[in-house]
């Protein structure tokens, strides 16, 4: 456990800017999320969450897969080089480098996702310890803890002070770069202070959140029947925002755009809520909105786990619950599902 | 509030027994004490989980569409400032104002757990533009209070002002959230969904949004858009578009006189209705149309 002032977080940022690109939570233009950084910057640690999800540091929005283009009667098509930057991910939340898991089993799985994997491999995630906890924030039913967030080097703040403490050999590479800065830190301080986050995470409301009916897999295709979905969709808007705020949302769609000169090949974030997700020449096989909205949380809860050795594709960050503009958020629907009966109905 | 709300319910209770509406569009408690959800209520019984509070923001007008196709009369609640997207959708034909029944719910402002509404502070006030029942209270709409953020813009250089877009619309995720949210925005098919359009994309590109999408959306709902606010509340972004409705509806009231979008559902907005002591733009502006860009 090594230990610095925080009001030396520029000169840290100054070191680890000398062979890597950082970025770290910043405002711009009213909204906080993850910028690079350079000298001068104002880093806003106090923000729980950034409005997008640091999902885009490995799988971005949208990305060029490669150019086709005709050149004197021949097609050539030009792979787009991976970017080989190496990055640091400074002030990465526990339940946001949980999310990297959950994609990492999507991308990195056979057949490996070269783009995520180079993004991947040459990203440094240096997670922050949740001081103050909000009502949304649910990880700990998926088994994460803000108290210690993991990554590469977790790092909390105490009276001043910011500790830091390296997890994997990303880490220790980190920590031979900036270990000028550092003393030896209190181990007790960082112990005192993980205590403090517990005790507030106990204050949460949604702390007993437990997932009922999704947690028991032989039962959850019986979900799928449930009266609830035609309950809860009715005041779906059909926007995109829970998917694209999601930081384990992955589903990508891929298209072309001609540029006048060349066929650029891209993919970009696409949602099972909109009505053309996945669209065929036959049609599509999800023609209403409660077909979309059952689809997304199904995902979620039932079908990736079921291939996935159990695990969720939730992390609980609670980004859904302060954006939705239906309050259509995953906690409703799996308390309105997850706890009702097994005929489908619940009191309501 | 609690007061009114029970009223709304016991009123709701009777509707329903008269058989005057089988379903109501109404607000549930959502997850936390500042949150109620907007929800469809297909049984009488589910009537007393209705809530009708001060975090009752949203228009239900848009969610109306979808209701058409079904059976029978739907009640919705609508705020003094919902009735004007109503009336728009109705005087757009997208609903049937046969099949539906507008419970007039009163309002002191709505609220979220940052305080109250940034659309309340430019509220239209007390009248409800179309209602078939309401509900009587002493509750009265909290005054106007200008943003001033309209000056701000006006009084920016050409170069200032893009910069400002430019910064705004750079942070936008392609959500389309203000789109389907706009009780403006009701295209069976959006042009921008529509493969053979060919400014269909799903992508978030800098020079899309920039260029393309709010742009486009902003010019093809003037003369409609009711400054209901709903866009900027719902965009997770925080993008103030409303400003672009705005500069919309000032130009249209500077060049045709003042009009209210939902006003009344039977007036012609003056995009859609010519009139010989209307300016000839080009004349008057130059090409384009363009005054002091």
């Amino acid at each position: 456990m090594l230990k610095m002032p925080l009001k030396c977080l520029d000169a840290l940022f100054l070191e680890l800017s000398k062979e890597h690109q950082v970025f770290a939570p910043m405002e711009k233009a009213g909204s906080v999320s993850f910028f690079p950084w350079k000298e001068g910057d104002t880093v806003c640690l106090d923000t729980l969450l950034t409005d997008h999800s640091p999902k885009s540091f490995f799988f971005p929005q949208s990305e060029t897969l490669y150019r086709a283009r005709r050149e004197e009667g021949s097609l050539s098509i030009v792979p787009e080089e991976a970017e080989e930057i190496s990055s640091v991910y400074f002030g990465v939340r526990a339940c946001d480098r949980r999310s990297f898991e959950i994609l990492d089993r999507v991308f990195l799985s056979t057949p490996c996702d070269s783009c995520y994997e180079s993004k991947r491999r040459n990203g440094y995630v240096v997670t922050l310890a949740c001081e103050n906890p909000e009502d949304t924030c649910f990880c700990q039913t998926f088994g994460i803890d803000p108290a210690w967030p993991g990554g590469d080097v977790s790092v909390w703040i105490a009276d001043g002070d910011l500790y830091w403490k390296s997890l994997t050999e990303k880490g220790e590479a980190l920590t031979e770069l900036v270990e000028g800065l550092f003393e030896a830190g209190d181990h007790e301080k960082a112990e005192e202070e993980k205590a403090k986050i517990r005790k507030k995470l106990e204050a949460l409301p949604l702390k007993d959140l437990s997932l009922g009916r999704f947690e028991h897999p032989d039962s959850a295709m019986d979900l799928f029947e449930s009266e609830q979905w035609e309950t809860l969709s009715d005041t779906c808007l059909g926007c995109g925002i829970c998917t694209f705020l999601c930081p384990t949302c992955q589903c990508y769609d891929i298209c072309d755009y001609d540029t006048g000169h060349e066929i650029r090949k891209f993919r970009c974030w696409d949602s099972c809520m909109y009505p053309g997700f996945t669209e065929m020449s036959h049609g599509n096989n999800r023609n209403s909105q409660m077909q979309r909205f059952r689809q997304r949380f199904m995902h979620k809860l039932v079908y990736f786990p079921e291939n996935n050795g159990g695990v969720y594709s939730c992390v609980g960050c609670g980004r859904c619950l302060r954006k939705c503009p239906s309050s259509l958020n995953i906690v409703r629907v799996i308390k309105a599902i997850g706890e009702s009966d097994a005929e489908g109905g619940n009191d309501e | 509030m609690h007061a009114i709300e029970e009223t709304i319910k016991e009123t709701c209770k009777k509707l329903w027994d008269d058989g005057e509406v089988n379903r109501i569009l109404a607000w549930e408690k959502g997850l936390f004490d500042h949150d109620a959800a907007p929800a469809l209520f297909r049984s009488r019984e589910r009537i007393s989980h209705l809530v009708y509070n001060e975090h009752c923001g949203g228009n239900l007008s848009k969610f109306l569409i979808k209701e058409m196709e079904k059976e029978g009369k739907v009640l919705v609640l609508l705020k003094p400032c919902d009735t004007y997207g109503f009336n728009q959708l109705l005087s757009e034909n997208r609903i049937n104002r046969e099949k539906v029944y507008i419970l007039g719910v009163p309002c002191g402002g709505m609220r979220d757990e940052r305080g109250l509404l940034f659309k309340c502070l430019s509220c239209k006030g007390n009248d409800f533009k179309a209602s078939d029942q309401i509900i009587e209270s002493d509750l009265s709409v909290p005054a106007p209070v200008p943003s001033g953020e309209e000056e701000k813009l006006n009084k920016m250089t050409a170069e200032e002002r893009f910069a400002f877009w430019r910064g705004q619309l750079s942070k936008c995720i392609r959500c389309n959230a203000c789109r389907n949210v706009c009780p403006a925005c009701s295209c069976i098919k959006c042009v921008f969904d529509n493969r053979d359009s060919g400014i269909e994309t799903k992508a978030n590109s800098d020079a899309f949004e920039e260029n393309l999408f709010h742009i486009i959306r902003a010019f093809h709902v003037a003369g409609r858009c009711t400054d209901c606010g709903e866009c900027s509340r719902v965009c997770p972004q925080n993008i103030p578009l409303y400003l672009l409705n705005r500069k919309m509806i000032e130009e249209m009231n500077e060049r045709y006189g003042t009009y209210q979008a939902g006003e009344n559902p039977e007036a012609k907005s003056p995009l859609t209705e010519f009139k010989e002591s209307d300016p000839e733009i080009s004349a008057e502006y130059g090409k384009g149309g363009v005054s002091s860009c």
